[in-house]
C-alpha cells in the first residue's frame, strides 16, 4: 500500500481549519510540522512526559499518542493561543515567570497547558489535588515546587481570593 | 510518524465489523494509550490498524431497560470517575480507574482497552471481577454477552471472536444494588505507575448491617490473568462483622492467589500486600456500608 493520506478538518486555536494528513501522523507532528506549533514539544513521544500536551475539546491529552487524523471535528488549543492581541503573555505564563517556575523550558508549554485546563474549571483546589491533576508531566529543572506555587497563585487570583499562607 | 501498514476508520459499528471481517489481520485501536505506544516500541511495528476511536455512540454511561449500567467501551477513565450513575452505584469502579497513568492518559484510555488488552494489572480490571461485570462482544453474527471472568483466557488473550469488537461494560442490577466497595492500588509510585499488587473487595451487609451477606474479593497482579478469591468470600459470607472475621479473611485469600516474583515484587512482598489490602479494603467497604467495628 502507498502513501494514505485523509482530510482533516477541525479548529485550531479559534480557527477553522482544513488538512490533508498523513495516517500515520501524530497529532505532535501536524501541529508542529504543518502548523508550526513549536510549543508542542516531542519529548518521550510515549505519553509519559507530558511535553506535548494540547487541549482538545477543553481535556487536556498528550498530542504524542494521539493520532493527527482523529483532529477531524474536534477544537484544538495549543500554547500560541494564549498569546495576547499585542504578544502580551497571560496571567499563568507571567506567573511562572514570576515563580522562576521555568529553567529549561523544555516542559514548560504542556504544564501551562494542563493548568489551563485547571484554571477554566473555576474549582478551588487542595495542594495534593494540583499535585495529582499536574502529575502527567516530567520536569528535570526545578523540582515542582515553584510550578505548583504558580498555579496556585494564578487560582487565587482568578478567583479572586486570598492565597492562604503556606 | 508512526510505523502503520494501513489505517482504516469505522464509521458505525457494523462498518467496524466489516473492516474486521476485511482485514483480520488489523490490530484494533481505541484510545491508542497501549497500541501506539507498542507501535512505537516496535512491538506492534508496521501493523495494519483499524481504528474505532471516532465512534462516539460507544462513549457514555447509562441505565439500560434492565436496569444494568452500562458503561460504553470507549468512554474514557476521567468520564467514568465524573460520571454521576458511577458515582452513585459503583464509587469504587471511578476512583479505581482514577488511579491509572497520569490526567492526560486517563482523558484518552477507555475501559473497552483497558480490559480489551487482557492485562492482569488493567486498574479496572479487579473491580470489573469483583462486579461480576458483563462483557458485550458485538460482531457478524449479532450481540455476545459473557461473564468478565470468561472474557479473559490467558495473560494478553481475551475471547474476542472474528469480527468481533466490544461495545460494552455492563453491571447488572443483582451486582450493584446495597453494594459498597473500595479498591487499592499498591505502586511504587501515585503517578504514571503500573500496579504492582490492585485488590477491589465489596460488600452487601444483612439489613442489621451485623452480618456479611455478600463479600466479592478480586485482584489484579495476583496471577497472569485478574482473578475472584472464591475460598476466601464462601468463608466470609454469612459470619458475623467483626475484626477477627476481618483477620482470618485477609489471612484466606493466600489460599487463592498466586502471585509471581518479576523485577518489580517478589511474591512474598505481593502476598504480604494483598492481606494487607484484602484487610483495608474490608473495613472501608464496611464503613461505606453502613456497618460499624
Amino acid at each position: 500500500m502507498g502513501k494514505q493520506y485523509k482530510l482533516v478538518r477541525y479548529n485550531l486555536n479559534g480557527k477553522d481549519v482544513e488538512q490533508m494528513v498523513d495516517v500515520r501522523a501524530s497529532l505532535t507532528d501536524m501541529l508542529r510540522n504543518d502548523y508550526r506549533m513549536t510549543s508542542v514539544k516531542k519529548g518521550c513521544e510515549v505519553g509519559e512526559c507530558g511535553a506535548c500536551t494540547v487541549l482538545i475539546n477543553g481535556e487536556a491529552f498528550n498530542s504524542c499518542i494521539y493520532l493527527a487524523v482523529w483532529a477531524d471535528g474536534k477544537k484544538i488549543r495549543t500554547l500560541e493561543s494564549l498569546l495576547g492581541p499585542n504578544g502580551e503573555l497571560a496571567d499563568i505564563q507571567q506567573a511562572f515567570i514570576d515563580e522562576a517556575a521555568i529553567q529549561c523550558g523544555f516542559c514548560t508549554p504542556g504544564f501551562i497547558m494542563s493548568s489551563v485546563e485547571i484554571l477554566e474549571s473555576g474549582k478551588e483546589y487542595t495542594d495534593a489535588e494540583l499535585r495529582k491533576l499536574l502529575s502527567g508531566h516530567l520536569c528535570r529543572c526545578t523540582g515542582y515546587e515553584n510550578i505548583i506555587r504558580a498555579v496556585k497563585k494564578t487560582m487565587y487570583k482568578r478567583l479572586g481570593k486570598e492565597m492562604p499562607q503556606e | 510518524m508512526y510505523d502503520m501498514k494501513a489505517y482504516y476508520e469505522s464509521e458505525s459499528v457494523q462498518h467496524a465489523i466489516e473492516l474486521r471481517l476485511a482485514h483480520p489481520e488489523a490490530h484494533i485501536i481505541a484510545g491508542g494509550s497501549d497500541v501506539l505506544v507498542q507501535m512505537r516500541e516496535g512491538k506492534r511495528a508496521g501493523v495494519e490498524l483499524i481504528s474505532i476511536f471516532m465512534l462516539d455512540e460507544l462513549r457514555g454511561v447509562t441505565i439500560d431497560e434492565e436496569e444494568n449500567i452500562r458503561i460504553g467501551s470507549l468512554t474514557s477513565f476521567s468520564h467514568i470517575t465524573k460520571n454521576p450513575i458511577i458515582q452513585q452505584y459503583i464509587n469504587v469502579l471511578g476512583e479505581a480507574v482514577d488511579q491509572v497513568g497520569g490526567p492526560q492518559i486517563r482523558n484518552i484510555g477507555t475501559i473497552g482497552g483497558n480490559t480489551c488488552n487482557g492485562v492482569t494489572s488493567a486498574d479496572s480490571a479487579s473491580t470489573l471481577h469483583a462486579w461480576e461485570a458483563i462483557v458485550e462482544l458485538t460482531g457478524p453474527k449479532g450481540v455476545r454477552r459473557i461473564p468478565i471472568k470468561d472474557f479473559y483466557l490467558k495473560a494478553k488473550v481475551v475471547d474476542i471472536r472474528e469480527g468481533e469488537i466490544q461495545t460494552a461494560i455492563l453491571i447488572p442490577k443483582a451486582s450493584y444494588e446495597n453494594t459498597y466497595g473500595y479498591y487499592i492500588k499498591y505502586a511504587m509510585r501515585n503517578a504514571l505507575d503500573i500496579a504492582t499488587n490492585g485488590c477491589s473487595v465489596n460488600v452487601r451487609l444483612s439489613e442489621d448491617k451485623k452480618t456479611f451477606d455478600r463479600v466479592r474479593v478480586a485482584y489484579g497482579v495476583a496471577g497472569p490473568v485478574p482473578m475472584r478469591c472464591p475460598n476466601t468470600e464462601a468463608f466470609i459470607n454469612g459470619k458475623e462483622v467483626t475484626m477477627e472475621n476481618i483477620e482470618a479473611f485477609a489471612q484466606k485469600v493466600l489460599e487463592d492467589i498466586n502471585p509471581r516474583d518479576s523485577w518489580r515484587a517478589s511474591k512474598a512482598l505481593r502476598q504480604h500486600v494483598a492481606v494487607e489490602s484484602a484487610k483495608r479494603c474490608i473495613i472501608e467497604s464496611v464503613k461505606r456500608a453502613g456497618g460499624e467495628l
